[in-house]
């Protein structure tokens, strides 16, 4: 089983748990939307979609920007599919070079008695 | 079961991996140590890796290098060695701003608590060495691939 303890992933995945916002950050992908848009889109009030796009924004999924009276969200830098692809890439070629390590160890343990 | 291989972006500079074998330091240091043992295990065989050599002078300001079959080279030089609980060595491949390795090998209880930490220069630096991380396996896949392709083709004629 695959197990992060990445904290920014964590991040992420936290942010994703919730359909709300997994919806969110789709349409964000096919568009830039105010949170007034946003919260009309998924019949929410105001105060609700901000928070969500608050958690959203924190995990670098989505930015936000100010612009007069009305804040825009568009899809953030932190593109999940890069951040999670080497990660997990990188986590793959260690827990692999480590299983085999464990071969080496094994053997070792076998010429190598306790002094 | 194995045990659990973690990593984690412990923030913009470092990445950590950690993961506990059952077996005391002094062991588990050898293989990290010793040529012929190191090889055995970094080029990993199920996924397309072999090594077409391996040296490791593992003493303090002594160098390594581990160059791939495909030409690909590793090197860099040792700055601290503690048998058998701590090793440190720089990353040269990559020319100025190569992360610096630092393993610790923590025993409790006959098992060893193996801690690889990555510390780079900049974010910068850590989110290249991720892209270039991301392209070195796509090309290994690749490779792989273009392999696959080329029996299709031939058990298809």
């Amino acid at each position: 089983m695959v197990q992060y303890t990445n904290t920014h992933l964590d991040a992420s995945f936290a942010a994703l748990a919730d359909v709300t916002r997994r919806g969110v950050l789709e349409h964000l992908g096919r568009t830039e939307a105010s949170i007034t848009d946003l919260a009309e889109k998924f019949n929410m009030t105001l105060t609700g979609m901000k928070k969500h796009v608050g958690v959203l924004e924190r995990a670098g999924l989505v930015i936000t920007k100010k612009v007069g009276r009305v804040r825009t969200c568009k899809v953030g830098p932190e593109r999940l599919e890069e951040a999670t692809a080497w990660l997990e890439k990188y986590r793959e070629l260690w827990a692999a070079r480590f299983d085999e390590l464990d071969k080496v160890i094994e053997d070792l343990k076998k010429v190598r008695p306790r002094p | 079961m194995n045990n659990q291989t973690t990593v984690e972006r412990k923030s913009d500079r470092e990445l950590v991996v950690t993961r506990t074998f059952d077996a005391p330091a002094r062991i588990v240091f050898e293989a990290w140590t010793q040529p012929e043992l190191f090889k055995q295990w970094w080029a990993v065989k199920s996924m397309g890796m072999s090594l077409r050599s391996c040296e490791l002078d593992v003493r303090t300001g002594g160098g390594y290098r581990l160059v791939f079959n495909n030409g690909m080279a590793f090197f860099g030089k040792y700055i601290e060695v503690t048998p058998p609980s701590r090793l440190v060595w720089t990353n040269e491949e990559g020319g100025e701003g190569g992360p610096i390795t630092t393993v610790t090998f923590e025993e409790k209880g006959g098992k060893t608590l193996l801690v690889m930490h990555e510390l780079y220069p900049s974010k910068e630096a850590l989110d290249a060495a991720g892209t270039g991380a991301a392209e070195g396996m796509g090309e290994l896949f690749g490779q792989l691939d273009e392999l696959l392709v080329a029996l299709e083709r031939r058990t298809s004629n």
